[in-house]
Order: C-alpha cells, then structure tokens, then sequence
C-alpha cells in the first residue's frame, strides 16, 4: 500500500462518515414519514382510488418539508451548475490539478446529492412488495421443452458419422485456436540457462572501467559487468571486498575470492529483483524488494528473508596488471529458481 | 414529446409491457445493496478515463531521451510508454486529472467487489439460487486483480518494472510448466520488448470486454432472480421488499453514480496517486527500496514476505520458495471460495432456495471463519508493509517479520473465537428479544394463531 493510498483510505473514511451522519439522519426522519404516510393513507383509503397514483395525491396536501426539499435540491444543483462552469472556466485557463479535479469533483456532487435529495423528499416513499416468481419452471413446460428438445435431436442422433466428423472438426477447430498460442511464446531453453560470464572475461563497472585489486577497500561494494555486456540485466554482479581473514567459504571456492575481492549474482534468487544493498557492519547482501538477505562470508547463503537459495558466486581471479577477471561461470543458474534449475 | 418517441419505439419493439414491467421493479432500500453498484459505477469511470488515455499513451519500449516540460528527467533515456505517460502527465490539458482518476477508481472498484463479496457472505446471500452470481462475481474480482496488475505494469516506471520482474518470477516458479507458461504470458525471459505490447492489449481490450460481458450477465441474473431481502418483519422467500425502479430507486441510483465519480475525481484532484514521474524509468539494474504494490495485491506480497525461505527438490527438481505463497495460495484461495457454496450446504444441511438473507449471528460458525479469514489476510497486508513499519518504528525488519509469522497464527484464531462468542451471545439475546415479543403480544391478546408476524 503506497503513501497516496493511505491518504485517499483517510479521505474516503471521511466522505464515508460524512455521508452516515447525513444519510442516518435523514432516515431517520424518513421513517417517520413513512408512518404518517401509512396514517394519512388509512385515513383516506376511501376517498381515493387505489394504485400508485393515490400517493402522489396525498403527498400534494402535505406540507413545509416539500417547500425544504425543493430549496435543497435547487441549491444543489446551483451549487452543481457553479461548479462546472468554474471547471470550464479552469479547464479552458489550463489550471492546476487540485482546482480542476476540486470543480469536477463539487459539480458532480451536486448533481449527486440533488438527486438523492430529490428521491427522499420530493417522491412519494411507499415501501414496495412484489411477489418472486417461483424460479423452477413448472413441471408441463419442462416437459414440452424436452419434448421439443428431442424431437429435433433425433434428426440429430441418426446419423452417427455425420455427428462424429462434427466432433472431429470441433476439435480440429479447438487444435488450430490453441496452436495460435505459439506465436506469443519464445523458446525456452537456451534463454533460461543463458550464460552470462566466461573464463578471463574482466570484471567493468557500469561506466565501462575496469576493476583492479586496489579499486575497493574492505567494505566498499560496486555493480559490474562481463566486458562487452555493460547493463545486462542478468549478468549484472555485485563485487564486494571484505577482509580476508573473515572469510568462511565453502572448501572448493576457498580460492574464489582473491584478496578478500567476493563476486556475486546480483539477481535475488527470490523473485528476481537487484540485490541492491550491502552492509558491510554485518557483511550481508540485502534484497529490497522482499527484506532477503546473504551472507558474503560464506558464499552469499541466505541468513533471512524468503529467500531459500544462495546467490551464484563468480569465481575471480587478478591477472598480471592486477585487474580482476572471472575464472569460470557463476556456481550455479542465476536469477529466481524454477522446476529444472541446476 | 417522450410520449412520441416512447410510442416509436414501442411500434417498432413491443416495449409496453416489459417496460412497465421494468418501471415497477423493486430493489431494497439498504445501503449494503448498494456496494455492487458502486463497484459498477467506478467500473464505467474506469472506461470513460481510460479510453481518454488510450488516445495518449504509447505501449511502446522503444527507446528514446526525454525533453519534454518535466526538467528533472531531461536527456535520460527511457521508453517510449513511460515517455508517453509523462507527456500525459505534464503536457495534457487535465491529462494528470485523468490517469490519477483512473487509477483511483480502479483502486475504488476492486475495494468495493471485495466489500460487496463480504456482504454477501457473511448474509448468506451466496445460497441456492444465487450460486452462478457468487462465481460470476468472483471471475469479476480475478478479472479485476489481473487487469489492475497489468494496468500498472505497462507504465516502464521503475516500480512498475520491479512488479513484471517479480510478477514474471513468480509464474517462472510453477512447477513442471512454469517455464513454458512464463515464456509465453511475458514473451521471453523478462525485462522483454513485447512484454508491455501485449499486457497493453489485454488490460485495454481482452479483459475489459471479459468484464463487461460477465458484468452484463451478472446485472441480467440479479434482474431474472430479483434482489434478496434483509431479515425483518414482513419478509419472506416469496417476496422482494424495497423502492420501485420509478422514480425512487432511479434517482437514487443516478445520484450514487455522481457520487461515486464526485469522490473520485476529489480523490484524483486532491490525493497523489503512482507519481511515476519521482520513481524514473525503468533500470533493471535499479531498486526503488520500500516498493509497494497496490493495496489489493498487498495479500500476496505479504504472503511471500512472510513464508519461509525452505528448499524444496522433487528428485532432482527445484520447486522454488516462490511458488508456495506467490501461486499456491491464491489458486487455493479462490478455488475455496468457488466451492463455498457447496461447503456452506455441508455445514447447513440446507439445499432449499433463500431469499431472506441470515443473519451473520445465524451461523455463527461461518461468520466465525469469515472473520478470522479477514484477519488472516490483513496480517498479510500488513506483512506487505514489513520494512515501511520497520522504518517507521526503528525496529527492525527481523523483529516485526517474526511478530507478524506469530499474528498469522493467533489473530485470526483469537478473532474466530471472539467473533463466534459474540455470534452466541447475539442469537441468545435475540431469542430473549422474541420471547418477550411473544409474551406482551399474547398479554394484548394480539396473538391470534401460531403463525405470527413476529416469527422473523
């Protein structure tokens, strides 16, 4: 739920209880109309006619509540007619926002509130009562329906091969709709499995510089790509250096990270988004988009947060002119996971 | 005049009769009547302010360098959707207006499906022979999640980025076909060109005209089947209680659309909404830190924040933490409350057709759970904001998730309990409330035979 939404959740439990105190009043009121009307309507059941014209005719007699009616309604719906002259006025004067939606908003109130204001004093309230109608049919015009369903079946059912290739040529139809579906698919395979680093590629920042062994100090960590694939969003890796005397990588990677220099997968193993963040008081990758965190220490494992699967690591390497470059692929698919992964 | 044109029509169609029929209509005069209607009404505002924006944007993810009236953004790279949606906002007249209304009705329309599908279940109101309008109405609220979601996906803002990113993540976690299925719903491995193409058509056309259709239908059965009553003197399963069509309920019914399009204009006008202008273009290599998804997704955000982080392998196959709260749990959601009716025919042993609705406290058992499904999903919507409530209250995110891994468990039972109790207590006060009634009628000798009035 984003900031606006709070506020507009405020503003609409303010219309809404604005409108219950309005609303409980009036039918309040409304109620005790209703009585005096059944009163009166008893009264001169015999002098009128029945049928829903009696109401109105008895409504006529009644008194000062029709003369409020009319100058409520009438004031809103000048208060309406303002409105929306002023919204014209604001429109045609490219105005802000606030007065443009403000004017919007006042003109149809008004219109709103005159004519609910209309409908609870102005027209004759009677309860209505209608009967519902049974909803089975009855039992003779389901009969005569299947009867007549039947009969046209029967031309229908005697001839079977004609029935069958019918079938067959609902399900060619069916076969053709769906195979429609490939034109919005792309192959899978290759694409999932894309690799994205390769041995001795050197490590770039995203202004396309190369990173050396004395670029970052322990703590310090900066986004880089495999040369030639500046922003590629499923290459992109978080390097970070730490001291190296801290480390607490797995066995066979004990020679991954050269000079304390750690590489990381920078796509959660979540649900994708860029593990952004790193702290480097507790030495932990954070994901901002679900609060997903990883160890560096120990080869990015998940420490909490949803996140089940550590981040791929990227072996390094620093070469003669002591810049860094990856010594393999990352130690496993990365991104999110999915049925198949490796 | 009218009388003319009435006369032309009724020459050429035969109205007479169904138009009489269709004047003299009743509807009931509760304002819980009145939730479907307003999710109608913020339904037509939604086709009115998106068809004026359809005409400006551009769902396109060329790419192109903005210089246009916003300065903040000059000389950056972006696509031509996100370029389009800025025009929109700064060089339209009454453009902002337009898009901020938009999106606040749909924020409106889904609020209030969700409100009205409260009220029928807990009135029962779901019951034989409404079923087909509870599943109707429930498509309508899958309809409405997906093309809020694809609404807010196709802007090539930062936020909505990070949304297909985690959107697509979460199809990719299915197991056995997620793969294929992902490739096919976003058209590749996502962030892709065609993604936003495609979830344009759908959000403009394919699932707007699923919801008119099913919308039409769902009006058309509550006309057929005529609407419930509210428990109370004088109602019964033979007859419909209310204001007739003409002119009552036509004024009344009017002036609630006004009201629904005056709130939201205001709401449009007055409160920001998606100011995809502050978050940037999309930048796959970018984060927006406290992102939220709009409030009704909130569920199943939280739902993933919340669930833990296990690893699960078929054999050698990866079924990824993802897809335990991100699929399962809505499909099973829904598929639950697809077959509440029969469960609702389980519980009760009643197959007969209503038309007074119950009372809540009537069954206490299903108010009891209806509840603590209520609380269930706001510990969750809650959970969606973890690190906004962690920044707001100095705690940490760890603390308030582990709070929250508890509260799921205990405050939708504690709410169950409580909310039944009271249920009990309502029923044994009412029945006291009859007895009473009873009693004084039988002492004024109005009681006359077994068969009362009183009996609701």
């Amino acid at each position: 739920m984003s900031e606006g939404e709070r506020k507009g959740a405020w503003l609409l439990m303010v219309f809404a209880l604005g409108w219950r105190m309005i609303a409980g009043r009036s039918r309040k009121s409304l109620r005790a109309r209703s009585e005096a009307d059944a009163e009166a309507a008893r009264i001169q059941e015999f002098h009128l006619p029945s049928g829903r014209d009696a109401d109105t005719k008895t409504q006529a007699v009644t008194s000062g509540r029709e003369r409020w009616g009319t100058l409520l309604v009438a004031c809103s719906l000048i208060a309406a007619i303002a409105a929306g002259i002023g919204f014209l006025f604001i429109y045609w004067t490219d105005g802000g926002n606030k007065l443009l939606g403000g004017t919007l908003a006042l003109s149809f109130a008004g219109f709103g509130i005159a004519l609910v204001l209309w409908s609870h004093f102005l027209m004759a309230y009677k309860e209505a009562t209608e009967p519902l109608e049974p909803l089975p049919s009855p039992e003779k015009d389901r009969q005569t329906a299947a009867d007549d369903f039947r009969a046209g079946a029967r031309d229908v059912k005697r001839r079977s091969l004609l029935k069958f290739m019918t079938v067959a040529g609902a399900g060619v139809f069916a076969a053709m709709f769906v195979s429609l579906l490939r034109s919005f698919g792309a192959p899978i395979g290759p694409a999932l499995y894309q690799i994205v680093w390769r041995r001795g590629q050197r490590l770039m920042t995203a202004d396309n510089k190369p990173v050396s062994i004395h670029s970052l100090r322990p703590g310090d960590s900066v986004t880089v790509f495999p040369e030639g694939s500046i922003g590629d969003e499923h290459a992109q890796t978080v390097l970070v250096r730490v001291q190296e005397r801290f480390l607490r990588l797995p066995a066979d990677r004990v020679d991954w990270a050269p000079m304390g220099y750690l590489a990381y997968s920078r796509v959660c193993t979540h649900a994708g988004c860029p593990v952004g963040m790193f702290e480097s008081q507790t030495n932990l990758l954070l994901c901002p988009c679900h609060q997903s965190t990883f160890n560096v220490l120990t080869g990015a494992t998940p420490t909490g947060g949803p996140a089940a699967r550590p981040l791929p690591q990227l072996p390094l390497y620093a070469d003669d002119e002591g810049l860094l470059r990856a010594a393999g692929r990352f130690s496993a698919t990365p991104g999110p996971g999915f049925w198949g992964i490796q | 005049m009218i009388r003319r044109i009435a006369r032309w029509f009724d020459s050429r169609l035969h109205l007479a009769q169904p138009a009489r029929e269709a004047l003299n209509h009743v509807f009931p005069d509760h304002w819980s009547f009145m939730l479907g209607e307003i999710a109608l009404y913020s339904f037509v505002v939604l086709i009115i302010t998106g068809s004026f924006l359809a005409m400006f944007f551009n769902g396109s993810t060329a790419d192109v360098i903005y210089h246009g009236p916003y300065r903040a953004l000059h000389g950056v790279h972006m696509s031509a959707a996100y370029q389009s949606v800025l025009h929109l906002c700064f060089g339209v007249p009454a453009g902002l207006l337009i898009r901020q209304m938009h999106h606040w009705a749909a924020l409106i329309f889904i609020g209030a499906i969700v409100v009205h599908i409260a009220r029928i279940f807990f009135t029962g109101a779901f019951r034989r022979p409404r079923e087909i309008n509870w599943w109707i109405g429930l498509t309508l609220l899958v309809l409405a999640l997906s093309n809020g979601y694809f609404g807010y996906s196709i802007l090539g803002d930062l936020l909505s980025g990070a949304g297909l990113r985690i959107g697509y993540s979460m199809v990719l976690s299915i197991p056995i076909i997620g793969p294929w299925l992902s490739f096919l719903f976003f058209g590749g491995r996502v962030p892709v060109d065609v993604t936003i193409p495609r979830m344009y058509g759908l959000h403009i056309f394919a699932v707007p005209a699923a919801i008119s259709v099913l919308l039409a239908l769902h009006l058309g059965i509550i006309w057929r089947q005529k609407h419930t009553n509210r428990p109370g003197p004088g109602r019964t399963d033979h007859t419909i209680t209310g204001s007739r069509v003409w002119p009552t309920y036509t004024a009344k019914s009017i002036g609630l659309f006004f009201l629904v399009f005056a709130v939201i204009a205001a709401l449009g006008a007055l409160v920001q909404i998606d100011p995809v202008w502050t978050y940037g273009p999309y930048d796959p290599i970018a984060i927006l830190p406290g992102a939220q998804p709009d409030w009704y997704l909130a569920w199943v955000e939280g739902a993933m924040r919340l669930f833990p982080g296990v690893n699960i392998y078929l054999g050698s196959y990866l079924v990824p933490e993802l897809f335990f709260p991100g699929i399962l749990f809505p499909v099973l959601f829904f598929i639950v409350l697809y077959l509440y009716p029969f469960f609702d025919r389980l519980i009760t042993h009643d197959n007969q057709p209503h038309h007074v609705l119950r009372h809540p406290y009537e069954q206490p058992f299903q108010t009891a759970l209806g509840c603590a499904v209520f609380m269930f999903l706001f510990v969750l919507f809650v959970a969606a904001g973890d690190d906004v409530i962690a920044v707001a209250s100095g705690a940490s995110v760890v603390t308030i998730r582990l709070i929250l891994r508890i509260l799921i468990f205990v405050a939708p039972a504690v709410t169950g309990i409580i909310v039944y109790g009271l249920c009990i207590l309502a029923r044994h006060r009412h029945a006291r409330g009859l007895e009473r009634a009873l009693e004084s009628a039988a002492a004024e000798g109005r009681l006359i035979s077994g068969e009362n009035e009183v009996t609701q």
